[in-house]
């Protein structure tokens, strides 16, 4: 078990998602930012879909019940086992008692925490993902405990792997999306001229940016989104759908964020700087 | 069988959207549902398919779908073997108590329409709805048929709590609340019910294409199909339809 001291400001269970329902409206949830869990999963060769803890902005204090092996990725939090700093990465053996527990938010803005085999919650409609009201809670609470399965003996292929660059990255790549056509040239050159912010607005649903661009008055018969798609409001706000975002939506999609893309937005927080490039 | 144009479009690198013309017309959501079952049997379990109202999103789960070549063989998928199928639709009978506990906004909408509340509920539980689109929140319905002469406007200040159940009118829909959640909507009344279950195979029962006939339930009634609901025993009456 994992004893939760402190659940930290929003500290989830996620895997790669729950897909197959989204014809019945439910979001694929899933980790925000993939490429930080597939590299956990892969270091301490879990399963793919292996669930991990997503951290967001302040992290947690955990208790180890049982000896395990762990590995961090994403944002920097200032992490520390017994105290003792500790880095992104690379394979930590942990034991009975084991304490880790963050510090300052240094760099990105969602972290994670993968176990060996991974967390052992339980799975609704095939995925651990926490998603309120498909999962009974939305999010970890102080006391809880998480279980995983006991491992005292792990020798990883790689121990570590190099830190990379992603989470400065500013620049958010896109496609066009399906009613890209009905912008016009003023807001094409806002789009991708400008500089756009994060508002405080932002969470596992959508983000939204705080410069506008023209309105509309487009009219679009409901139909799907999905993660990273670019919706404009009439009043020309721009929302970008994340990974608990709604599966149909009736503003203009006009721009898809790329895969990759998602993720650096996953790592970004209010106040940060954006543009936005066509691919 | 009456063909329409239809468009094609990337969507990402995850997803191609099809798209009929842009009107609220059943012929092309039942097209829409045929196609979809065409696609159904083509493609495997490496793609999600979610069609509303004029269109159906094809969305893939892995890197391994080739999605440009799909997209090219969709024009003549469409043309082809569309009409070789039936589409399989259902129309759900539902019951919904309007009882003035459930339907907090009954007098407020019966006197805005200058109707009494039980021609309001003669009107709203006779009539059958259209499935036009399941979003915004899991087996949320987007109801389509509502009668003009029963359009209202939402509540100025939506609320920050419908209960679970809630049936409500806001412009031209109908629709249920399948959990509790904010919402602006007109409340006449619950449906006692489970619409969205995560402990079945299928968590909601519904498909987009199907239709939905609300049934005037007394609140004796309410309380066992609501336990019956809870227990998993209660199986809504259902009528197939093909098209």
């Amino acid at each position: 078990m994992l004893k939760v001291l402190k659940s930290g400001f929003y500290t989830t269970i996620q895997d790669n998602g729950r897909f197959g329902f989204r014809n019945k409206g439910v979001p694929i949830s899933g980790a925000m930012d993939i490429v930080s869990v597939s590299r956990l999963n892969t270091l301490l060769e879990n399963d793919k879909n292996a669930a991990v803890l997503e951290i967001t902005m302040t992290g947690p204090t955990l208790l180890f019940e049982n000896n395990t092996y762990i590995a961090l990725a994403g944002a920097w939090l200032s992490p520390t086992l017994n105290n003792e700093p500790i880095d992104n990465y690379k394979v930590y053996k942990v034991a009975k008692g084991d304490i880790l527990s963050y510090g300052r938010l240094e760099k990105g803005f969602r972290s994670y925490l993968a176990v060996k085999d991974g967390f052992n919650s339980p799975s609704v409609l095939g995925s651990h993902s926490q998603y309120f009201p498909l999962t009974e809670t939305k999010c970890i609470s102080d006391f809880d405990e998480l279980d995983f399965n006991e491992c005292d003996f792990f020798k990883p292929k790689i121990s570590e792997l190099k830190m990379d660059t992603y989470l400065d990255f500013n620049v958010l790549e896109v496609h066009k999306g399906p009613e890209f056509e009905m912008l016009n040239d003023n807001q094409l050159r806002k789009l991708f001229s400008e500089d756009f912010t994060v508002s405080k607005e932002n969470n596992r649903m959508a983000y939204q940016l705080k410069e506008t661009i023209k309105g509309h008055s487009y009219s679009l018969l409901t139909s799907a989104t999905q993660p990273g798609t670019v919706q404009l409001t009439p009043a020309g706000k721009l929302i970008v759908l994340m990974k608990d975002g709604q599966t149909t939506g009736g503003y203009p999609r006009i721009l898809q964020l790329t895969n990759e893309a998602i993720n650096v937005l996953a790592q970004k927080k209010e106040g940060d700087k954006l543009t936005l490039k066509l691919v | 069988m009456k063909s329409y144009p239809i468009t094609l479009k990337a969507f990402g690198e995850k997803a191609i959207l099809i798209e009929w013309p842009t009107m609220v017309e059943e012929g092309i959501l039942f097209d829409i549902i045929r196609f979809k079952s065409v696609l159904e049997t083509e493609l495997d379990d490496y793609y999600e398919l979610i069609p509303a109202y004029n269109s159906i999103t094809i969305i893939t789960n892995t890197d391994k779908a080739n999605l440009k070549r799909l997209k090219e063989s969709l024009q003549d998928l469409y043309e082809n073997k569309r009409t070789l199928v039936k589409a399989k639709r259902t129309l759900w009978k539902l019951p919904v108590c309007y009882d003035s506990e459930f339907g907090i906004d009954l007098d407020e909408v019966a006197s805005s329409l200058k109707i009494s509340n039980s021609e309001l509920i003669a009107k709203h539980s006779s009539n059958e709805y259209t499935v036009y689109g399941i979003g915004f929140l899991p087996g949320f319905m987007y109801l389509g048929g509502l009668p003009t002469n029963m359009e209202t406007s939402r509540r100025e200040t939506p609320r920050l709590k419908v209960a679970k159940g809630a049936v409500g009118l806001a412009g031209k829909q109908t629709g249920i609340y399948p959990q509790e959640s904010p919402g602006g909507w007109n409340i006449i009344g619950n449906c006692p019910i489970p619409i969205f279950n995560t402990k079945a195979t299928d968590p909601c029962f519904v498909n987009v294409g199907d239709k939905i006939k609300f049934e005037s339930i007394s609140r004796a009634e309410y309380e066992l199909h609501k336990i019956e609901g809870e227990v998993g025993i209660y199986k809504p009456e259902k009528i197939s339809l093909d098209a």
